[in-house]
């Protein structure tokens, strides 16, 4: 995506791994090179005097409950019980400490923080949030495993579509039609797996679906050179007139026949799946679930770790160097935007097989655009992507049960938390998100 | 309108101005030459031009999704030439395939056509007969739901359809108009669904919150929906020219922002409509609403001639004012108008804003016209449609015009289809979402049609000789 004039130059030698904590040792001498802002611990230093505000002096005066074990647990832990005000008071210092520590190195030696820092600090603040809106509800308890679960649940198809963002980015390939593919993901995974009676056919027609609508969008932005933004505008719009039409004119005429295909099994692994809270979330998913974790690392390995990826990488941030070396630029965006998109459309399945078992208008509801906004959380980086994912996740799933615990802050706002979160991301406010350098450029070789 | 900003013709910018803006100012004197050639629609060509030779990034908008005059170049005389060149052609020709190919859709789906389609070697004529029916059947259909019905009762029944296009138009239209300007400056304004909502949800406050006088209270309505719809699309501008933020993602976020607010709104007691449990405001007072424009039988409203007032105030902006010429010119060229001396940050903000008014009006339009209350659908889909509208427009006030009143002839018509032929309305989706990407991608229209100017065939495009231009890039 083209940025404004502070973007690197292109011709800078751009680092291989902008966002992967593994490239650490390298990087601390670059870091000292671009100019460090205030803006990060100034923002930590806000939110950090918000949570000392509200969830502390402002903090109910209740104990909020958190139960740990399910039922199936084969060991049970007690619940955690926090008093509301204290642990608000408590967390909200740590808070206001991790901030002026960002502010004195910055003041002082003009650091930047560490990187653990502002993940340290997210997840402080989510548990100081979170001890507030249970304590301040009018049941304060709930299940933490549930939670995590329901999170870990409702994030699938955010992972997979973010992980196509990723694909078709590191390669220099704006995608805004992961909703698109999701959604052509989740038709055809009903029909076919309805047709079929396997919804294991399903799975896999949902991932050519959701290959097939990339290859519109390869097509189009690479052959053809049409902006690569418009494309994904129009191609989401043409996915959901398509499937909205099918969906009314085939699958409502026999939803026996072609709108009802039937769940994938959750595949309970036994032993393992006892283990309280992760357990569920680990060992008791579906085919699409236990894809996913392989799909991220998977696809972390194959970027940054292979020949391939670093191809793929050099083709994302600098076209005409990787075509100089011999690799085929625009073969290489083609293919990676046509992975992104099966990847995508097997997310797009989790609605149809795992979630709800048919197939309504619309079902994918935005996730796509909350995929796009967890890549860019992320960074551009398969790991990044998949706890952004989860963040968003927790936020949809916590959502509902603020709802039906019925706390003071209104559903909504939980709900329009992700995407204020992604406008201070790119807005630069928590950490810099660079997408590659030719992301979004059309490479026509001279 | 024009006392704040003296109008300057566009081609006459301040005299210190006039060594700089070269690289605007070269391509000024015969924008024809360049790009209304058929080379204009080859792709590499097209690269070359958004890139100056690969020298920088390309700008947001491609130079062939804008309306094909650059800076400086007189607009509106070429309009009929353009429908005889190739941009015109392609134009109706996408058209033209997109309706095909959705008639196709229809009749792969048609009840008849399947049975028919069973005994294909038969009585082949059968089949295409039903193909033929079920898809003219749909489009006859929704021409009368758009246009003219003759079945109705008297004139004024008869063109009922056409007053009901001009009024699903109208926020097409100016929303459309909004994301139009924001192209010509190169900038991607996908916020306009989230600008409305911000309009509307400030507009319908006014409109029944506050008890004022006949034609004030209105007034104040309209003003509260364009400033509601411009701080939308301002604060996205200021986030733009400060940090660098893409407009897309935060325009995206910005859409669901708005969403939730609304939301959050229509579920508290300023807004929910008293004794009611559903997400519905109070409806707004007789003082606060659009005059009818030809009585009560229909419902098209003033806003239909605010969306003409505004079409004529985006074509004088764009084409007139030094503000229009500077919006151009950083849509042009970013660097380039930065060494004239124009103040990129200042023109983003400002196109923003603008943009965000006019897709205020839409939604002002929604709430003080159309609707007459707020719900949580105030702006169905019409910010998402007001991109391809100023697409199919190619960006230009006319041809968004024309664009909206194509569309807004679809929407309507599509009710009519649905409940004659029970062809679902989404086939306008689709209908619409493949005109855009025909439109933007030339070179498959020539090559369906066998139009290909040269010998050469569109497909290796990126290799052409015009790519040579783009060579030294690296």
């Amino acid at each position: 995506m083209s940025t404004t004039a502070t973007s690197p130059v292109p011709g800078k030698p751009s680092k291989p791994q902008p966002g992967t904590p593994p490239a650490d040792k390298n990087r601390k001498q670059t870091v000292s090179a671009k100019p460090v802002t205030w803006k990060l611990p100034v923002t930590l230093m806000a939110l950090a005097t918000v949570a000392f505000i509200f969830f502390g002096l402002l903090g109910p005066q209740s104990t909020a409950k958190f139960g740990v074990s399910s039922g199936g647990d084969f060991f049970q832990l007690p619940a955690i019980e926090a008093p509301a005000f204290l642990s608000g008071i408590v967390l909200s210092v740590i808070l206001l400490g991790l901030a002026g520590y960002a502010l004195v190195l910055k003041a002082q030696k003009n650091q930047r923080p560490p990187r653990w820092l502002p993940a340290v600090f997210t997840v402080v603040f989510v548990v100081a949030f979170l001890i507030w809106v249970v304590g301040g509800a009018r049941t304060p308890s709930i299940s933490l495993a549930g939670l995590i679960a329901g999170s870990v649940t409702l994030a699938v198809p955010i992972v997979f579509g973010s992980l196509s963002g990723v694909l078709c980015e590191r390669a220099g390939v704006v995608n805004i039609a992961i909703e698109g593919q999701l959604l052509g993901g989740a038709f055809t995974a009903a029909l076919v797996a309805s047709l079929t009676h396997n919804p294991y056919l399903g799975l896999l027609a949902a991932a050519v679906a959701g290959a097939l609508v990339s290859m519109v969008l390869a097509l189009f932005s690479i052959k053809y050179v049409v902006n690569q933004i418009i494309v994904g505008v129009v191609l989401n719009v043409l996915v959901s007139g398509l499937t909205g039409f099918l969906f009314s004119t085939v699958m409502q005429s026999d939803p026996e026949k072609y709108n009802s295909p039937g769940r994938l099994p959750i595949i309970d692994i036994p032993v393992l799946s006892g283990i309280p809270v992760i357990g569920p979330i680990l060992f008791k998913q579906s085919v699409v679930g236990y894809l996913m974790y392989v799909a991220v690392a998977v696809i972390w390995i194959a970027l940054f770790k292979t020949k391939w990826g670093l191809r793929v990488r050099a083709v994302g941030e600098h076209p005409q160097a990787a075509d100089t070396l011999g690799i085929k630029v625009n073969a290489t965006r083609f293919w990676n935007v046509t992975l992104g998109g099966a990847v995508a459309g097997i997310g797009g399945s989790f609605f149809t097989l795992v979630a709800i078992d048919s197939f309504t208008k619309e079902i994918s509801g935005g996730r796509g655009f909350i995929a796009l906004a967890a890549m860019i959380l992320g960074r551009w980086n398969p790991i990044g992507a998949f706890f952004a994912a989860l963040l968003f996740g927790f936020a949809d799933n916590l959502q509902s049960i603020v709802t039906i615990i019925g706390t003071p802050v209104p559903s909504q706002f939980m709900a329009m938390l992700p995407y204020v979160v992604t406008v201070f991301a790119v807005a630069g406010l928590v950490g810099r998100s660079r997408p590659p350098a030719a992301d979004g450029i059309p490479y026509v070789k001279g | 309108m024009s006392e704040n900003n003296e109008p300057r013709h566009a081609a006459g910018p301040d005299p210190d101005r006039i060594p700089a803006t070269q690289p605007p100012k070269s391509l000024a004197p015969d924008p024809d030459a360049n790009l209304e050639t058929p080379a204009e629609d080859d792709a590499a060509y097209v690269t070359s031009l958004d890139t100056a030779g690969g020298a920088h990034q390309p700008s947001a908008v491609p130079v062939s999704a804008q309306s094909g005059s650059l800076p400086g170049a007189p607009e509106e005389e070429s309009l009929l030439r353009k429908i005889f060149t190739g941009n015109g052609i392609v134009t109706i020709l996408a058209v033209l395939l997109a309706l095909i190919l959705g008639g196709l859709l229809i009749a792969l789906t048609d009840e008849v056509v399947g049975t028919t389609s069973t005994y294909l070697f038969a009585r082949p004529t059968d089949f295409l007969a039903a193909v033929w029916s079920a898809a003219t059947g749909s489009y006859v259909a929704l021409f009368q739901g758009a246009v003219f019905n003759p079945r109705g009762v008297g004139a004024a029944g008869q063109f009922a359809p056409l007053m009901e296009t001009l009024t699903i138009a109208t926020p097409l239209i100016t929303a459309g108009l909004g994301v139009a300007l924001a192209f010509r400056a190169g900038l991607f304004n996908i916020g306009a669904q989230g600008q409305i909502i911000m309009a509307g949800i400030l507009a319908s406050w006014v409109g029944f919150a506050l008890d004022l006088p006949m034609g004030l209270h209105l007034l104040l309505v309209l003003l509260a929906g364009v400033v509601g719809g411009a701080v939308w699309g301002g604060i996205v501008g200021v986030l733009k020219a400060r940090t660098g933020a893409h407009e897309v993602i935060v325009t995206i976020m910005f859409n669901y922002i708005a969403l939730y607010l609304l939301r959050y709104l229509l579920d508290t007691d300023l807004f929910q409509r008293p004794g009611e449990s559903t997400p519905i405001s109070p409806v707004l007072d007789a003082s606060a609403v659009y005059p009818l424009l030809f009585g009560s039988q229909y419902r098209l409203h003033l806003g239909f001639l605010l969306a003409i007032a505004a079409t004529v105030f985006v074509s004088w902006l764009l084409n007139r004012s030094t503000l229009g010429f500077e919006f151009r010119a950083v849509g042009a060229n970013p660097k380039a108008a930065l060494t004239a001396g124009i103040n990129v940050s200042r023109a983003t903000i400002l196109v923003m804003t603008i943009a965000g008014g006019l897709a205020g009006l839409a939604g002002v339009a929604q709430v003080a016209g159309t609707e007459k209350v707020l719900t949580d659908g105030v702006a169905a889909t019409y910010g998402f449609d007001a991109i391809t509208v100023a697409l199919l427009g190619r960006s230009s006030p006319w041809g968004t015009f024309a664009a909206g009143l194509l569309f807004g002839a679809f929407r309507a018509g599509a009710v009519q289809m649905q409940i004659q032929t029970g062809t679902p309305i989404d086939i306008v989706l689709v209908v619409q979402s493949l005109i855009v990407l025909f439109i933007a991608a030339p070179p498959l229209i020539r090559a369906i049609f066998g139009l290909n100017p040269r010998k050469k065939k569109a497909a290796p495009a990126g290799k052409s000789q015009k790519a040579v231009a783009t060579g030294g890039a690296a």
